[in-house]
């Protein structure tokens, strides 16, 4: 447990990204198994454990501390786990410290009632920042500023070729990964995946700059709609089949119409969409299904899912992702019209002669559903990750920016119980470096109870910093904000403006690092 | 004031301008180093364990353990003794004498870190964070923020005392008081001046700088430095990022809580006096021991801090 609360002791106050990277790698590269393995797995999210909840955890310092100097500490400290960290009264002789495998092997078997006196065993034994790191990883709140990609990218400078080589082999393992580092070790061979049942890193396409339209052969490239649904893999043929969001997430349990027609033997990528009537419904429909632990019969015959398929990667066990587009695309239709799956379609070319006859069908989109075109190579293999140049991304125009939460605001009236007014901002380059968000509007928005309540959580757990009635976040979440028109203006520190901004939809599956930027939100000013 | 009597030389105890002073000699010596003319019109010195008659009074100096020449104030007057700690700590510190309990009727204590968060951890676990981190960055300068007077030297002391026998690089700011504890009979080893150091010279070394360096123009000069800051401040996570260090070292020169609690429980005052700090908790923990005690507030002290270290709290002098 020492090396782990030290090596997030100080991630937590690492703010390159490089000296992030050196960290992890060294710890990766010097713990034994299975605690690198633990560690990676609490990294990465994909550690499970009967977590405590912050109330026992106040009980149980309650118990040692008088609670009017525990009040006072945590009035000054600002954060329950590092206040009880750092007060929790030490026993000369206590326990021995535990391990991380100690932690997680015990607590996976805990019950949420034994976990308490458990966590007081070892609080006593550890030190302050052994106690302040394992009170994160029990409250599920670790936050060290290390995304599951970059701690994938440390691990891969213990030995692989690059991040895409670990994503291959990640999703078919579990923790503590000890094939995955007898491997990147050069102690073993590469981990066998199983294709009927593993997720493969989607390839990502690139923004279009209109500028470099000219400098691409219009024959070169196929069109395609670019559907406002979610992204997903579908991986069939195994015990079970499963459906997977972009970031590799199995969102399956929430679709069990979706798994009922995959019986077939393929990977395929598309999109998944609500689709009544045959037509696409609004994305807020798609919103009602996720996140769901269970799907009522009723939201299933009222919000039909439905997968729209633009590629195909795995057919029977063979891999088709070194094929041209054009081959894969031809092997996705055979494959379709054999197998005929229900809820699927597949996603249409869209045949043009050069790039003004394909501009001017985007600049004619109105159809609902269609968030812009996607233009791919002939010739492109299916690669992981978001290769420059065979893919791009030509969103329609509308004035909409991809924003970051920045601070949240209790609403008023009915909404005064949550944070429900949002102040959001785009990234740009920062003076020192690095790269900083700015505010470039506040707006509330007007969606479901439910989604307001789950929005007010995530605010509530990523809270880094408040001033009154206004909490500061960390930068996590990603706001599509739809607005009438952009101008310049000194109110916020962006120098802009928007008129009528509202909340358009929450993008709980963008990463924020993918979120606009300064320049994209000046292109759209007006004048 | 005509008269004082100083127990430190921090700036926000030792102040210029005071007519007489009567203090222990390196007191005195760090007060004529800082101020020279202006420290006073008149010093007397008085050795830890001599007394002196001031009008009745039986005046004494006692170690304190908190700086070079730091001492408590012990007062006498028909049977009844008074005790002012100053700033104190009760570890050891290689650089100046250590506490020395003086039992008393009525005990002053300081409480800068009057709050059971405190608890200071062991100096020499915090300078073996600065060499692992050395090893991790051996390209990168490791810039160690400290206060000017005391700090500074007590993490020299512990970074020879852990075996690092480099030079270390100091910031012009702290050589004087550096060369003053070096003519105490202090050994830090080879010291060079930062200033004037190419940057490429300054690759993994230590550098020592007063706090206000951290983030300021002057760190440029060491390209993309490892920042680290020794301060007892350290402890608590949002100070740290408030700093912008990157490597807290929790290493203070004042009593942490159970230092604090220790001490007011030796003593065996029946009386306590808390000031300088987070009085109120020191106060409800003395008064549910059964002892006397209340917060004494002090008149401009918020100012001499905000000199001290830049900023209206966070000063640990
Ligand atoms: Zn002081
Ligand atoms: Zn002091």
């Amino acid at each position: 447990m020492k090396d782990f609360a030290t090596l997030l002791d100080r991630l937590s106050f690492t703010p390159q990204r490089n000296g992030k990277i050196r960290l992890l790698a060294e710890h990766f590269r010097n713990a034994p198994d299975p605690n690198r393995g633990y560690a990676l797995a609490a990294l990465t999210g994909t550690l499970e454990l009967a977590a405590a909840k912050p109330a026992q955890v106040r009980a149980l310092v309650e118990s040692r501390v008088d609670p009017q100097l525990f009040a006072w500490s945590y009035d000054y400290v600002g954060d329950l786990a590092e206040t009880v960290a750092l007060i929790w009264p030490e026993r000369p002789g206590a326990k021995r410290p535990p391990d991380l495998p100690d932690v997680v092997e015990r607590l996976r078997l805990a019950s949420r009632r034994e976990a308490p006196a458990i966590l007081e065993t070892w609080l006593d034994g550890l030190d302050a920042t052994g106690r302040w790191a394992l009170l994160k990883l029990i409250t599920g709140a670790l936050r060290v500023g290390v995304s599951a990609r970059l701690a994938k990218t440390a691990l891969a400078e213990l030995g692989a070729p690059d991040l895409a080589a670990i994503e291959e082999v990640w999703h078919g393992l579990a923790p503590p990964y000890e094939a995955l580092f007898a491997w990147l070790e050069g102690r073993a061979a590469r981990p066998e995946v199983d294709h009927r049942s593993a997720f493969r890193p989607l390839m990502l396409a690139q923004p279009l700059e209109a500028a470099e339209l000219p400098s691409l052969d219009p024959a070169a490239y196929r069109a395609e709609w670019k559907w406002d649904g979610i992204r997903v893999q579908l991986v069939a043929g195994g015990e079970t089949p499963r459906l997977f969001s972009r970031s590799g997430d199995d969102i399956g349990r929430a679709f069990p119409d979706v798994l009922e027609a995959m019986r077939f033997d393929a990977v395929l990528d598309g999109e998944l969409l609500v689709l009544r009537d045959g037509a696409v419904a609004p994305f807020n429909d798609l919103q009602q299904r996720l996140n769901r632990k269970t799907v009522t019969p009723k939201l299933l015959r009222a919000q039909p899912a439905h997968v729209r398929l633009y590629d195909i990667l795995f057919e029977a066990g063979e891999d088709l992702r070194a094929l041209p587009f054009d081959e894969r695309r031809a092997r996705l239709e055979a494959w379709h019209a054999r197998e005929a799956p229900a809820r699927s379609d597949l996603s249409p070319l869209v045949p043009f002669e050069d790039w003004d006859a394909l501009a001017a069908l985007r600049a004619g989109l109105r159809e609902q559903g269609i968030e812009g075109l996607m233009l791919k190579r002939a010739d492109s293999a299916y690669e992981a990750g978001r290769p420059k140049g065979p893919w791009f991304k030509w969103k329609r125009d509308a004035l909409i920016l991809d924003t970051v939460l920045m601070y949240a605001q209790r609403g008023h009236g009915k909404r005064s119980s949550y944070y429900s007014d949002y102040t959001f901002g785009v990234w740009r380059d920062a003076d020192e470096g690095g790269v900083e968000l700015v505010p470039v509007g506040k707006a509330y928005f007007g969606f479901t109870d439910e989604e307001m309540r789950r929005l007010d959580k995530w605010i509530r757990d990523n809270t880094v910093e408040r001033f009154g009635p206004v909490r500061a976040v960390k930068p996590g979440l990603v706001l599509e904000v739809a607005f009438d028109a952009l101008h310049r203006s000194k109110r916020h520190k962006s120098g802009l403006a928007m008129r009528f901004p509202r909340v358009s939809r929450i993008r709980w599956d963008k990463p924020a690092n993918e979120a606009d930027w300064l320049a994209a939100a000046e292109a759209l000013l007006e004048g | 004031m005509p008269r004082a009597l100083v127990t430190h030389g921090h700036a926000d105890h030792a102040r210029p301008g005071n007519g007489a002073v009567l203090a222990t000699p390196e007191t005195l010596a760090i007060m004529q180093a800082r101020y020279g003319e202006a420290a006073w019109r008149e010093q007397q010195a008085l050795a830890y364990g001599d007394r002196l008659e001031v009008g009745g009074v039986s005046v004494g100096l006692a170690p304190a353990g908190h700086v070079l020449g730091s001492a408590q104030a012990v007062l006498e007057w028909r049977g009844c003794r008074v005790v002012v700690s100053g700033d104190y700590k009760r570890r050891p510190d290689p650089t100046c004498a250590g506490f020395e309990v003086v039992p008393c009727d009525l005990f002053i204590t300081e409480a800068t870190f009057g709050l059971p968060v405190f608890r200071h951890p062991d100096d020499g676990a915090e300078i073996a964070k600065l060499l692992a981190s050395l090893a991790t960055y051996p390209e990168r300068a490791h810039l160690v923020g400290a206060y000017s007077l005391g700090k500074a030297q007590r993490i020299l002391a512990l970074i020879r005392q852990a075996g690092y026998d480099k030079p270390i690089y100091l910031h012009g700011a702290l050589q004087a008081l550096t060369r003053l504890y070096e003519g105490f009979g202090l050994d830090f080893g080879a010291l060079l001046p930062a200033t004037g150091a190419a940057k490429a010279e300054l690759a993994g070394e230590i550098v020592l700088a007063p706090p206000s360096s951290l983030t300021d123009r002057w760190s440029r000069r060491l390209g993309e430095p490892v920042t680290a800051m020794a301060s007892g401040w350290m402890r608590v996570r949002a100070r740290v990022r408030q700093r912008g260090a990157e490597l807290p070292l929790v290493i203070s020169d004042h009593a942490d809580w159970d230092e604090l609690t220790r001490t007011i429980a030796e003593v065996e005052a029946p009386e306590v006096w808390v000031t300088h700090g987070n009085e109120d908790a020191l106060v409800h923990h003395a008064t549910q021991q059964g002892i006397a005690a209340r917060a004494l507030a002090l008149v401009g002290r918020g100012e001499e801090e905000q000199e001290q270290d830049g900023r209206a709290s966070g000063a640990e002098a």
